[in-house]
């Protein structure tokens, strides 16, 4: 064999290292609040409220603007253009409150300082004269007096009210779902700077660059085109970063439009966590009725869903709350109602999993409880409920489930963890144990992908291969962490057949791709990665003509490999063939643009086919429960998850991982918490608990299905990855259950809410029920 | 006194003659040095994010130790070695085989906490190099470094593959030339640096702090300032004057005398913990769980009942150890019951002028049963709902006497004087001791806050009674989380 034909080389499916973690490891990536600080920079600072809800009666910001070191102070009134930051266009939340206040911790006015101490001390100075008004504080009562930011919703299939009456078995119950703070490590900044015309330039750590860029335009009256934003790389996000980053790029923004000097603002930890919202807490109420099997013959969800004050993204993460009702499990007469409640605390927002895990978590529930009242392993009452292969394969909004590999994944997993025995050993060890009880479960996920808001599933690329062959990447996703951008560089550098280093990757800018969807649902990856390779094909293409007719070879016979595009007899080099294209003048720059295939949603019908395809993936998750003081410990987690073709396996296990450990710590130690007069208590690591390196389990089997493989044709095959695994913690749930359960000997199932605290378990312990 | 804060960066000498009493080691880092590797992420010392480490000589030679820098007075670096993320990079780019390790193991995903993660694994890598680290002083050593990415896996991993034993590096090799930097800056003079009106101490001896509380009577004294430092990053407070006890040397000292192991005011949590636990064991789970290393590392025991939070995790087993206290002034030193220290609620018997000099931590008996119990919504690094502690004296299944004490139950920690007369001079059985559970609620009534209910308080309070029986009286059954105890199955 020649070597002009050599075997391509592969650079997709690979376990590659992230593209900053030499830097990551040195302490050289740069973040927003590292970048070099431009001569004349003012700091700026947020002056918030302290009370839930009230009407500001008079705003004496004089020793604000006296105190020394302070250069402005911003207030609603001067802003030029829409006083707004709602993402989709409610108009219900403004940058800065104006005469009403409608959460604790609500930006009232902003300053800037020449130092950022400066501005912090001098924006406690104000004097806020208020009239406090009755404030809605928690779901019950917003629903008492339908206190609403978006209308409730229905999905109705069959006839869930007959089924139930007829069902020779019938369960009521209810379930509460904690919030989450996101709690990324870096927390909300951005710097702005001033450039000529009054354009402006803002650096920020936004998961969402271009909606950034958009309202910053309108606050400040101007047309997108004079707002440039740049994102390199996020210091965590997790859905914090999606819309709620707007609001301090904008106060940024502002205060540079008016002082015409940079300006940057970074929030301390605890006024981020006060001032922006978090995974929405529900309430849940079902009604269940199944067969002696335990197969559910009909059901009915109701979900109250704190929003908070305003609607940010709360229609879309209920709706998926809906979609994911069903999580696994085939419900033939269903109605699921959501009231998205209206409350004067800080708006919710989206968090890894935007719904999902409340809705799964009502219907993983139920199964627990139908288990429980037939006596039954929970997950005989599982399988007999999943989503068959040819029948029983439609949601309740009427998608067709065409890709279901939960009996196959499932049957390995029982297997690989030994489940059987293991329940059936713990079953025994409980009878002896009084004090420390043990439980196991294993639950599944399905998770649809795609946005349910169907336009927002585009996505654009911008690749330019310079005369040297170096290749410029750049393209609409944000890097949070989750490895996108190695990703994306991966199947860049697999069409064009160069190394790895060949692919530059660059900052996210509003001015290279315009118009771009928020880095998330999972999907960035998917559409991203789409758009460059079809940006690298472009150019690759015009290689091939080219090369074709200089090296009078057929198009066929051309071949990229390992940094040589061979021409039948000849063979090139990748940079040597850049520079003759160029001298040709053939244009080495393309655009690449992706919208997904096949979905089709009404909105208003809530049904048809929100997604193009589901993930899924299962664990099994052992616990030791202690009963005398509710803690509780993870002793042994196994995860299967169908990454379909992986792109790079060791990413996407870090992306299992997180997933799990952060999903674990919604579930039983990350607690909010908000007093009696709205305020939040929970604001910083030292009150609100994310999973520490003791809360990983002492065993923990993490492994990528080796026989995935999308079925639709998705980016070399592979699947998303970054919300699904948060909901496999949903296991931990279960088996804490289960371990409560063995001890109480209640009828029926303990109903333990989340987040199961050491107290939340001894309260269940304790009662019978 | 000099008047010059010294030490060592990047290999090279500092000198700071002029800076704010309470410019953080991170904000000169970040802002004065533009060295910003080093993160804020919480600003509290709760995340790690900026973990640095400190190295200080010890005996013959330099001991290094993680500390958060973002509650870390620089002033308080007189005279030591900080070593900062930037400083692991061999001067050809050649990453350091902490930073190989957490690379090959896709140890960081958005990267922020990761310079913090590899500072606190460095401080593992020097600490006794010769032997593996496991995978329990893995999790001790990383608990107080967040990461909201990885799920720690990975991280966990890295360590284990770096932390082997024999382990060797640019800073093992270099300890000769590090250990003669550091001499060079040594002084015996105290420290003193004024801001305008403001002031910074650093006095060396007993004598010397007196004086200086004599003259400042306001003056806020510091150890770890674990909880200053919160005063300035949260509270924005403008101290104006700041004592910094950790360089006066008395109460750095540990001492064994025969009825008596007293503790200078100033000795960290980790450099007291052999001391105290080789005597009472029953300590060990507790101070393995106060806060995490680097806040154990720089916190002292001192400093936990000086500032008499109702929650400090100490006071209730030293009190039930039956702990003294040493005060001292300029006009004397006095010694007082531990328990007595505490008043009320943000009370203490501490007088203008005063400050805690020793505790004394009485051996203890031969039929002295010791336990200390801490309940928190997450084990590590949090801060208690519940602390318990029991000292009985138990003889021929009787209780002679018996010592109570819970923290996080009122205002101050409090002895359970009910529950203790309840115990004593009765029987060690079953019985009595739900006589006692019962009792407690005689004794206390809990409140509800963030950390827990009222009734969980109250609930616990009489049920770590009960574990603390279970698990000092033989049985078939495991009475504590992960004791990997199997039950004995006598009836299948």
């Amino acid at each position: 064999m020649s070597d002009n034909r050599p075997d391509s080389t592969r650079q997709v499916h690979t376990s590659v290292a992230h593209d900053s973690a030499r830097k990551h490891v040195s302490g050289t990536a740069l973040y927003v609040d590292d970048l070099p600080e431009p001569e004349g920079l003012l700091h700026c600072y947020v002056g918030t409220s302290a009370y839930a809800h009230a009407r500001i009666l008079n705003l004496d910001l004089s020793a604000v603007i006296q105190y020394p070191g302070v250069v402005r102070v911003m207030t609603a009134d001067d802003i030029p253009g829409r006083n707004d930051i709602s993402p989709v266009q409610q108009q219900d939340e403004p940058v800065l409150a104006t005469d009403l206040i409608q959460f604790a911790g609500q930006p009232i006015f902003s300053v800037a300082a020449k130092s950022r101490k400066i501005a912090r001390r001098a924006a406690h100075l104000a004097i806020v004269e208020c009239e406090e008004l009755d404030a809605v504080l928690d779901i019950e009562t917003a629903l008492e007096q339908e206190s609403y930011v978006l209308d409730p919703q229905v999905i109705q299939r069959g006839d869930s009210k007959t089924a139930l009456e007829t069902a020779a078995n019938r369960l009521q119950g209810k379930l509460r779902t904690g919030g989450q703070d996101h709690f990324y490590l870096e927390g909300q900044v951005s710097m702005a700077q001033p450039q000529e015309d009054g354009d402006m330039l803002v650096l920020t750590s936004s998961q969402h660059p271009s909606e950034v860029q958009h309202i910053i335009a309108h606050c400040l009256g101007r047309p997108n085109n004079a707002i440039t934003v740049e994102v390199r790389r996020m210091g965590g996000a997790f859905g914090g970063k999606e819309t709620q980053a707007a609001q301090w790029a904008v106060i940024a923004a502002l205060m540079a439009d008016t002082t015409g000097r940079p300006v940057k603002l970074r929030l301390d930890r605890d006024d981020d966590m006060l001032s922006t919202g978090k995974r929405h807490d529900f309430l849940i109420r079902y009604d269940v009725g199944f067969d002696m099997q335990g197969r559910i013959l009909g059901i009915e969800f109701m979900h109250a869903v704190r929003c908070g004050m305003s609607a940010d993204l709360s229609g879309p993460i209920a709706d998926r709350a809906m979609f994911h009702s069903d999580n696994a499990y085939f419900l033939s007469d269903v109605t699921i109602t959501s009231y998205r409640c209206k409350t004067n605390t800080v708006s919710n927002t989206a968090f890894r999993g935007f719904g999902g895990p409340q809705g799964m978590l009502g219907i993983e529930r139920v199964m627990d409880e139908i288990a429980h009242e037939l006596g039954k392993d929970p997950l005989t009452v599982r399988t007999a409920n999943l989503y068959d292969l040819n029948e029983r394969n439609v949601t309740p909004y009427d998608m067709v489930v065409e890709d279901n590999v939960l009996h196959e994944l499932i049957g390995e997993l029982v297997d690989s963890s030994a489940y059987k025995d293991r329940r059936q050993q713990i079953e025994d060890f409980n009878r002896h144990s009084p004090i420390i009880r043990k439980g196991i479960a294993l639950t599944p996920a399905k998770f649809g992908i795609s946005f349910t808001t169907t336009f927002l599933n585009q996505a654009g690329a911008l690749v330019h291969v310079y005369r040297d062959g170096s290749v410029h990447l750049n393209h609409g996703g944000t890097e949070m962490g989750q490895g996108l951008m190695i990703k994306i560089a991966q199947i860049v550098a697999d069409e064009f057949q160069v190394d790895l280093e060949t692919i530059k990757i660059t900052a996210t800018n509003t001015g290279k791709v315009p118009n771009t969807s928020a880095t998330a649902a999972s999907a960035g990856t998917d559409m991203n990665g789409m758009a460059a390779q079809r940006a690298a094909r472009k150019i690759k293409k015009r290689l091939i003509k080219f090369a074709s007719k200089k090296f009078s070879v057929d198009k066929s016979d051309i071949r990229f490999a390992a940094n040589h595009v061979h021409t039948g007899k000849h063979k090139v080099s990748f940079s040597e063939l850049a520079e003759q294209a160029w001298r040709a003048r053939i244009s080495l720059s393309a655009t690449g643009f992706y919208r997904t295939p096949k979905i089709n949603y009404d909105p208003q019908t809530l049904s048809g086919r929100p997604f193009l395809y589901f993930a899924y993936g299962a664990a099994v998750s052992e616990v030791e429960v202690d009963c005398l003081t509710g803690e509780q410990r993870i002793t042994r987690v196994d995860i299967l998850y169908d990454a379909g073709n992986s792109l790079n396996p060791a990413i996407d296990i870090g992306q299992i991982e997180g997933g799990f450990v952060q999903g674990a710590g919604w579930l039983t130690t990350e607690e909010i918490y908000w007093d009696k007069k709205g305020r939040l208590r929970t604001h910083a690591p030292s009150t609100y608990k994310i999973p520490t390196i003791g809360d990983v389990p002492a065993a923990f089997n993490v492994r990528i299905w080796d026989k995935g493989r999308n079925r639709e044709k998705t980016i070399h095959r592979s699947k998303a990855v970054g919300e699904p695994p948060l909901m496999l913690a949903i296991s931990v749930h279960s088996a804490i259950n289960q371990a409560i359960a063995s001890k109480t000997g209640a009828k029926q199932l303990p109903s333990l809410d989340t987040p199961a605290t050491p107290e939340a378990i001894l309260n269940r312990l304790n009662s019978n029920g | 006194m000099h008047t010059t804060v010294r030490f060592i960066l990047a290999g090279r000498i500092e000198e700071i003659s002029h800076c704010d009493p309470t410019l953080t080691v991170l904000d000169y880092l970040r802002e004065s040095k533009a060295l910003r590797g080093t993160k804020e992420g919480c600003a509290e010392g709760d995340c790690g994010a900026c973990t640095v480490v400190v190295g200080e000589l010890r005996g013959d030679g330099i001991r290094y130790q993680a500390v958060n820098a973002c509650i870390q007075f620089l002033a308080t670096l007189d005279g030591k070695l900080l070593l900062t993320v930037e400083d692991l990079c061999e001067p050809h780019g050649e990453l350091h085989e902490i930073q190989r390790a957490m690379v090959a193991q896709h140890g960081s995903q958005c990267g922020f906490c990761t310079p913090g993660f590899i500072m606190s694994l460095l401080a593992m890598f020097l600490d006794d190099p010769d032997n593996a680290k496991t995978r329990s002083d893995i999790e001790s050593g990383l608990a107080g470094n967040l990461c909201r990415c990885t799920g720690y896996a990975p991280i966990v991993r890295a360590a284990e593959q770096v932390l082997t034993a024999h382990r060797q590096d640019r800073f093992i090799a270099e300890r000769k030339q590090r250990l003669e930097q550091l001499q060079a800056i040594q002084t015996v003079e105290s420290l003193q640096i004024v801001c305008g009106e403001r002031h910074f101490y650093a006095p060396r001896s007993m004598a010397t702090l007196c004086t200086l509380l004599e003259q400042h009577p306001n003056a806020v004294m510091i150890a770890g300032a674990t909880d200053v430092g919160l005063w300035v990053t949260k509270q924005l407070r403008e101290l104006e004057s700041v004592i910094y006890l950790g360089a006066v040397e008395e109460l750095g000292a540990i001492d064994s005398a025969d009825d008596w192991l007293s503790i200078g005011a100033a000795v960290s949590y980790t450099d007291a913990k052999e001391a105290i636990t080789v005597l009472y064991p029953g300590f060990m789970p507790l101070i393995e769980r106060i806060g995490a290393t680097q806040v154990r590392n720089a916190g002292t025991i001192g400093g936990n009942i000086a500032n008499g939070s109702p929650i400090g995790d100490m006071p209730p087993g030293l009190i039930v150890a039956g702990a003294r206290l040493t005060l001292r002034s300029a006009h004397g030193q006095r010694t007082i019951d531990l328990e007595d220290y505490f008043i009320g609620y943000g009370k203490q018997d501490l007088r203008a002028g005063e400050c805690v000099e020793q505790i004394l931590l009485p051996l203890p008996s031969a039929q002295q049963i010791f336990a200390t119990y801490k309940i928190s919504k997450r084990f590590e690094q949090d801060i208690s709902s519940v602390c318990a502690a029991f000292s009985l004296q138990v003889n021929d299944g009787l209780i002679m006497a018996a010592r109570v004490c819970f923290g996080g139950m009122a205002e101050t920690p409090k002895r359970a004087t009910t529950c203790e007369q309840v115990l004593s001079g009765n029987t060690w059985c079953q019985e009595t001791i739900e006589c006692a559970m019962a009792a407690i609620v005689e004794d206390f009534t809990p409140i509800t806050d963030v950390r827990a209910s009222a009734d969980y308080r109250m609930r616990v309070a009489q049920n770590l009674l009960q574990r603390f029986y279970l698990e000092n009286t033989s049985n078939t059954f495991p009475v504590r989380l992960g004791s990997r105890f199997v039950p004995v199955i006598a009836d299948v």
